[in-house]
């Protein structure tokens, strides 16, 4: 317990005058803008990409604020800031996103400008959480940590954040875009099902460089992302999305909402035809004025700075002994802790899925208290998961129990990370204008069902994904199960898909059968689960039984009652 | 319609001529592109400058081979929301080397500025009544750059700085 951890945040990009300067200026034109759409000078169609480019949505009930977490990595001062603005400004508590971002549901428009001053104060901003622009890029929750990882993201994902930023050419373009990268060998970011993945590696001699996937995409067309290149140098990083950038803002769809994705324009011009478009601009774009400068990226690294790790045995003493002695806590490390790269150090990840609880929600308090326990045990830093939800990325093995226990005490204990009660689930029709049908309280009855931990960790990695309507802010398609909410004669049905993949072997789930209604729902999960325990043989995970067996036997159990 | 130029209100030398009427041969006019294809070799002898106005659609590689006729390109915004353009003009700069006048046509609105400005646009034709002090404190809101653009020749190595820096 008296272990301090250095002043210093470990892994959190350090603003400089020119940053500060820049969201401060940010701040000020859209308190302009909301004067100038007040008085009328702004229409009202001006004034929404506007606004969404600061992060503001008009939802169903409330407008909704999402604040930026670049790639989902912050400090505790800045949770400490979220937490209070949840308390000023919303109802005590906000929404963690798939998107590794945080979202306010209940906010006032005049009191945004407020919220973002407030926000600039540590360092944050809503910028491109929204808008048809590039957004907040995300990437490995364990970036940094992870002991499989071959290339540290977050420095790319900086200059990528940095390079994005009102970027004058594509600030408007058909549509959203997203960018996820990755250096590791578990793909933890779900790359090809983004607009771009990257895949950061080395080659022979050591370098950093990347592998491009293009044109992936969940929504009402599912894609998964095409390898269109298999190396970029690192100074060619920015050269290259330029190029990519370019054209899909001169050739991607603007007749057609639903088909302005980049996702469309690959798949309409042929993977060939689009890679052929690219290499041709970046023929042209690669040369000095877009060269990443290897001076560039150390400075920026630099301003990352590195955790000060104590040289730690690789086994330690206590952190055994208390797992001997405490099951409970024995089952957390289990299923939440992850390997760091660093001796006598490790990953833990605090699921904000507790059974019956709603998905990526905290509270302020629970914020705080995560602050508090990354102040003193993870060198003041946390990250967002792309599951939604939170990670202290270096606890010392010596301190696992204590923080366990504190997290434990506070209803952020729960020992579920990659398994059934994991669920990733969008706002649903309780939030959201677009949806179709409720997500949160189909993700709420299906953790209840399955609330007993210790069944969950026997029946192993299952991802259950929810969607509340066709645009997949839940990533149904890509769930070990997806559900998604469909309207029928203005009922809630649900839709069951099996065989998602999210990882680098991306698959889309195929569809079970017809539509249910969500008791039902709760109790075909129940009968995949137990289809899936009754086949499967020594070390098989669903996905695996599910490949081995085929749908039908889940298919006959689930619509025997029908 | 007013014409924006450096974030003033300046008096527009140009006539745009619809299809079908008459060009006035002895002052610069802008024509549209499909007018030009149609009617080229009618401009042969021409001394007065000429404008060619292209619709969001219509790219840089497009107009590419006849660039050296025009003293000035209109890009077209069809609605403020059509991105195409600025990657239009940017091509036209950057690919091409139009250092002629590109001018922003349409609808465009005083937040886009800053923007059109950096990708190579020289002048905004803005809405009747446009209030001309927002177009002035959209040059001077924003003093951080994250790119490299036309504006400036500074590599990506810079990557975030102040204007002018």
């Amino acid at each position: 317990m008296n272990h301090i951890a250095p002043g210093a945040q470990a892994g959190v990009y350090r603003y400089d005058e020119i940053d500060r300067q820049f969201v401060a200026e940010r701040v000020e034109q859209f308190r302009a803008q909301v004067a100038r759409r007040l008085s009328g000078e702004l229409t009202e169609e001006e004034f929404k990409p506007l606004r969404l480019m600061n992060g503001l949505y008009l939802q169903l009930h409330a407008y909704m604020l999402r604040i930026a977490v670049p790639y989902g990595v912050m400090t505790s001062k800045q949770l400490r800031k979220l937490a209070e603005i949840g308390r000023k400004y919303d109802k005590g508590y906000g929404h963690f996103t798939t998107r590794q971002n945080l979202q306010f549901n209940w906010i006032k428009l005049e009191e945004t400008p407020e919220i973002l001053n407030e926000l600039a104060e540590v360092d944050m901003h809503a910028l491109q959480t929204s808008g048809n622009c590039v957004r907040n890029v995300t990437t490995d929750q364990f970036v940094g940590a992870a002991r499989d990882e071959i290339v540290d993201g977050r420095v790319y994902a900086e200059i990528l954040r940095q390079w994005t930023t009102l970027h004058p050419e594509f600030t408007y373009l058909p549509r959203k875009f997203k960018i996820a990268i990755m250096g590791a060998e578990s793909d933890r970011a779900a790359l090809r099902t983004h607009d771009v993945g990257v895949l950061a590696k080395r080659n022979e001699a050591g370098e950093p460089g990347f592998t491009f996937y293009v044109g992936g995409g969940l929504g009402r067309s599912p894609f998964v992302g095409k390898l269109i290149r298999e190396w970029v140098a690192e100074e060619d990083f920015v050269a290259y999305l330029e190029a990519v950038l370019r054209v899909y803002n001169q050739y991607g769809r603007r007749d057609n909402i639903y088909k302005a994705r980049i996702k469309i324009l690959v798949h309409e011009l042929g993977q060939e035809k689009f890679t052929a478009e690219v290499e041709e601009e970046f023929a042209r774009l690669r040369g000095p004025k877009y060269r990443l400068d290897p001076e560039l990226v150390a400075e920026i690294r630099k301003r990352f700075g590195a955790p000060a790790f104590e040289t730690l045995p690789t086994v330690s003493d206590s952190f055994e002994k208390a797992k001997a002695q405490n099951a409970a806590f024995a089952r957390w490390v289990g299923v939440n802790v992850a390997e760091h790269k660093a001796p006598g150090y490790a990953i833990a990840t605090i699921s904000l899925k507790p059974a019956g609880g709603i998905p990526g929600d905290a509270t302020s308090e629970q914020m705080e208290l995560v602050a508090d326990l990354a102040e003193r045990y993870s060198f003041g830093e946390i990250r967002v998961s792309h599951a939604q939800n939170l990670v202290l990325a270096h606890v010392r093995q010596d301190d696992l129990f204590t923080v366990w226990q504190a997290l434990e005490a506070n209803g952020l204990g729960t020992p579920n990370a990659g398994l059934i009660g994991d669920i990733i689930a969008c706002p649903g029709l309780d939030y959201c204008a677009l949806a179709n049908a409720r997500s949160i309280p189909l993700a709420q009855d299906i953790s209840a069902r399955f609330a007993d931990p210790v069944r969950q960790q026997a029946i192993g990695e299952l991802g259950i994904k929810i969607s509340g309507c066709i645009n997949a802010c839940g990533h149904h398609h890509v769930g070990h199960i997806g559900i998604l909410g469909v309207d029928k004669k203005g009922e809630e049905f649900y839709q069951i898909t099996v065989g998602g993949d999210p990882t680098l072997t991306t698959a889309i789930g195929d569809i079970l059968g017809p539509a249910i209604t969500a008791d039902e729902t709760v109790d075909a999960i129940e009968a995949i689960v137990e289809v899936y325990l009754a086949t499967r043989s020594d070390g098989e995970r669903f996905l695996d039984t599910l490949k081995r067996i085929g749908h039908g036997p889940f298919k006959e159990r689930v619509y025997a009652a029908h | 319609m007013p014409l924006i130029k450096d974030g003033r209100i300046v008096e527009d030398g140009w006539t745009t001529v619809a299809d079908g009427e008459a060009v006035p041969a002895d002052r610069p006019a802008i024509i549209s592109f499909e007018r030009w294809q149609a009617e080229r070799d009618g401009f042969a002898g021409r001394n007065a400058a000429l404008g060619v106005r292209v619709k969001s659609g219509t790219l840089a590689p497009a107009i590419a081979a006849d660039l050296d006729r025009f003293a000035l390109i209109a890009v077209e915004f069809p609605k403020f929301r059509d991105g195409r353009g600025f990657s239009t003009a940017r091509e036209l700069r950057e690919r091409y080397g139009y250092r002629g006048e590109i001018r922003a046509v349409g609808h465009v609105i005083p937040d886009q500025y800053r923007f059109l400005v950096r990708t190579g646009f020289t002048s905004v034709e803005a809405p009747e009544c446009t209030n001309e002090a927002s177009w002035a404190h959209a040059l001077t809101e924003i003093t951080v750059a994250f790119q490299p653009s036309l504006d400036e020749t500074q590599p990506v190595s810079l990557l975030r700085r102040r204007y002018g820096a």
